[in-house]
C-alpha cells in the first residue's frame, strides 16, 4: 500500500516586514522555504506546524519529482494513513530561519552586500523562529494551529508557540524534548562549536569568500553529536568491537566498525550542511529556556500556555533524557493543564524520535485521530 | 457505552457517585481511562490517570483522557500537595508493593482518597482456604503463581492500617455480587470502596 504523500515541490514565501529578534539584531528582509501536504479545511482549522530539530528541514515527507530518492526526513510518520495522517491535516513543514537549505541564513547573499551573511548573520533564538514561523502561518492565512509539534528542538518550538501564541495554537506535541538544556548538554555543543570555529578553513564565518568549507570542524561536530543521539547499547548492538579487516593493525586509519560508521556520517553531513547553521542551531538550543527571568521557575514560565499537550520522551535518550520530559510535564500539571505523558521503550536514544515504533506511532495516532476529530466538528 | 463500563465495574459506579459535578480526579493505576472518561462525559469531571502499561497509556489517549506514564510505586512525585479533589486507586491496591507509602501519597495529593479493593475476608474466599486452596474468584481471579497481588487484604485490615497511617474513613461502600451488603461486610462483602483524607 502506497501511503507517501507522493511528489512534493518546495515553495517560498518572501517576507519584507523587518524581524527584530531577541538580541535586538534586525532582519530587514527574509525568505522562508516550505512544504505542504494534505488540504486545508474550508475553516482552516485543520493545520499542523512540524518544527524542525538541529539538521532537518522543509522536506518532511514525500519525494521531488526530478528526485525521486530524496524522501523526507520524517516520511514514516506523515502521510495518508499515518500517524500523522496527511488526509486529515494539512501539514506544514519549513526551513527554519538561519537555516541552510533555501530558507534565509548565513550561506544566504545578503542583498545589502551582495555576499554571503556569513558571520554577520545574527544569532538566532527559538522566541525569534515562532516569530518568523507566525508570519508565515499570516501568510498562509493560518490564524491558528490545530498542533505544533517537533522532536528535540522541534519540540522547544512548539513549546515555545505556546508561550508566545497561546491563543494560536491548541495541541503542543514535545517529543524528546526539555525545556532548557543541562550544563552537559551545553558542553556537548561547545565542543561541537569549537571544532568549527578552530578549522582553519572557518575563517571566522566568512569562508565563502575564500572558496573553502570548514569540513574538518564540521565532521568533527557531527561525530560528536551522533555519538550522544545514540545509546550505548544501540552502539554495541549495532557495532560492538567489530573489526572492518578482522583484525588489528597497529595504526591511526580506521580499524573498528563504529570508528567507519561516524567518520562516514561526519564526511556525508560536512558535504551539504553549513557550518554558521550549525552554530546558530546549537546555540539557539543553549538558550531556549523559558524560565530564565522568572528565577528558573518553570510554573511560572508555563502559566501563559492554553494549549493542550503530548509530551512523548525515551528511555534510552540520554541527551533528551525522560526526566526532562517530565520536568515539562510537572510545570503543565502546576498549571492545570490538559497533558499527556508517554515515556516510549526504545534502544535507539535520542534518535528514537525518528524512528518506527509501534507503541510511539500508536500514541501518536491515538492523540492526533482525537484532534481530527475535533478539528472536523 | 458509559453505562457498560459501569455495570462492568460495579465499584465505579460506587466511585462515581461519590464525586461531585466539576471536581478534578487523580485516578492511580487507572486501565484505559474508562472511569476517568465516564466521569468527564457524566460529571465534567477534569482528571488525569496514572499508568504504567503501554497499552494502556495508547487506550487513554484514544479514550481522550489526561495520562501520565509512570511507576505508582516510585510515589506521585510529579503532583502537588492537596492538587487534587479526589486520587483514585480502583482494585489496585492490593497489586502494590509499596502500599502504605502510596496511602500516604494519596492523602497528601488529594483532599480525599476513594480505593476499591477485593476482600480477602469474603466468606467464600475463607471457604477456599479452609478447603485447602488459595482462593480463585471473580475479584481475584488468579492461581497464587500467578497473580500480580501481593498485598490482599480484608476491610478490617485496611480498616486497621488507616488508624494507624492516622487517615479518617468518611465512607464505606460494600458490595457482592453488584448488591449493597449492609450486615457483616467484613465477611460477606466481596468488593469494598472506602472514601478517606487525613485525619488532621
Amino acid at each position: 500500500m502506497d501511503t507517501s504523500v507522493g511528489i512534493v515541490t518546495a515553495q517560498s514565501a518572501y517576507f519584507e516586514k523587518p524581524l527584530t529578534f531577541k538580541s535586538g539584531a534586525v532582519l530587514p528582509r527574509y525568505e522562508l522555504v516550505y512544504e505542504t501536504y494534505g488540504t486545508l479545511n474550508a475553516g482552516k482549522s485543520n493545520a499542523i506546524l512540524i518544527c524542525h530539530a538541529l539538521s532537518g528541514h522543509h522536506h518532511v515527507a514525500g519525494y521531488y519529482a526530478n528526485d525521486t530518492k530524496n524522501i523526507g526526513w520524517w516520511d514514516n510518520m506523515v502521510g495518508p494513513g499515518k500517524p500523522i495522517d496527511t488526509n486529515k491535516f494539512f501539514v506544514i513543514g519549513l526551513n527554519n530561519l538561519g537555516g541552510c537549505h533555501g530558507s534565509t541564513g548565513p550561506s544566504s547573499i545578503d542583498p545589502l552586500t551582495g555576499k554571503p551573511y556569513g558571520a554577520s548573520f545574527p544569532v538566532i533564538t527559538v522566541e525569534d523562529w515562532v516569530e518568523s514561523q507566525a508570519r508565515l502561518a499570516d501568510h498562509l492565512g493560518i490564524a491558528q494551529f490545530a498542533v505544533v509539534l517537533g522532536g528535540s528542538l522541534g519540540g522547544m518550538q512548539a513549546m515555545q508557540w505556546a508561550l508566545s501564541y497561546p491563543d494560536r495554537v491548541q495541541h503542543v506535541l514535545a517529543i524528546a524534548s526539555a525545556p532548557h538544556l543541562t550544563a552537559q548538554n551545553i558542553a556537548f555543543n561547545d565542543v561541537a562549536r569549537s571544532a568549527i570555529l578552530t578549522d582553519p578553513d572557518f575563517h571566522n564565518g566568512d569562508f565563502y569568500q575564500h572558496g573553502v568549507v570548514p569540513t574538518r570542524g564540521l565532521r568533527l561536530a557531527r561525530m560528536l553529536g551522533h555519538i550522544t543521539y545514540l545509546s550505548d547499547d544501540a552502539m554495541a548492538d549495532k557495532f560492538g568491537r567489530e573489526l572492518r579487516s578482522g583484525k588489528l593493525n597497529f595504526s591511526y586509519e580506521i580499524e573498528f566498525q563504529i570508528e567507519s560508521y561516524l567518520r562516514y556520517q561526519g564526511d556525508k553531513f560536512a558535504a551539504y550542511f553549513d557550518a554558521n547553521t550549525y552554530l546558530l542551531m546549537t546555540k539557539a538550543l543553549d538558550y531556549f529556556d523559558p524560565a530564565r527571568g522568572l528565577d528558573g521557575d518553570l510554573n511560572r514560565a508555563f502559566a501563559a500556555a492554553r494549549a493542550k499537550f503530548l509530551v512523548v520522551s525515551f528511555s534510552t535518550d540520554w541527551r533528551f533524557s525522560p526526566g526532562r520530559s517530565r520536568e515539562i510535564v510537572h510545570a503543565l500539571l502546576h498549571n492545570k493543564r490538559d497533558v499527556s505523558y508517554a515515556e516510549i521503550a526504545s534502544q535507539h536514544g535520542h534518535d528514537s524520535f525518528l524512528m518506527d515504533d509501534e507503541q510511539y506511532f500508536a500514541v501518536m495516532r491515538n492523540y492526533l485521530n482525537n484532534v481530527a476529530a475535533e478539528v472536523s466538528l | 457505552m458509559n453505562t457498560s463500563i459501569i455495570e462492568a465495574r460495579p465499584d465505579f459506579a460506587a466511585i462515581a457517585a461519590w464525586i461531585p459535578q466539576g471536581s478534578s480526579v487523580l485516578d492511580l493505576g487507572c486501565g484505559d481511562g474508562s472511569l476517568l472518561r465516564h466521569l468527564r462525559e457524566t460529571r465534567e469531571v477534569r482528571g488525569y490517570g496514572v499508568e504504567i502499561n503501554d497499552q494502556n497509556i495508547a487506550a487513554c489517549i484514544a479514550n481522550n483522557v489526561n495520562v501520565i506514564q509512570t511507576d505508582l510505586e516510585s510515589g506521585l512525585a510529579d503532583f502537588e500537595n492537596a492538587s487534587f479533589d479526589y486520587v483514585i486507586l480502583s482494585q489496585t491496591l492490593q497489586a502494590t508493593r509499596h502500599t502504605e507509602a502510596l496511602m500516604k501519597e494519596i492523602v497528601r495529593v488529594g483532599r480525599e482518597g476513594i480505593v476499591s479493593f477485593p476482600n480477602f475476608g469474603y466468606w467464600k474466599n475463607r471457604m477456599q482456604v479452609m478447603l485447602g486452596n488459595m482462593p480463585v474468584s471473580a475479584e481475584i481471579p488468579y492461581q497464587w503463581y500467578d497473580t500480580p497481588n501481593v498485598h490482599l487484604c480484608t476491610l478490617d485490615d485496611f480498616e486497621n492500617l488507616c488508624a494507624h497511617l492516622g487517615i479518617r474513613i468518611l465512607g464505606r461502600h460494600v458490595m457482592a455480587n453488584g448488591n449493597d451488603v449492609l450486615v457483616m461486610p467484613n465477611l460477606r462483602g466481596s468488593t469494598a470502596v472506602y472514601r478517606f483524607k487525613r485525619a488532621d
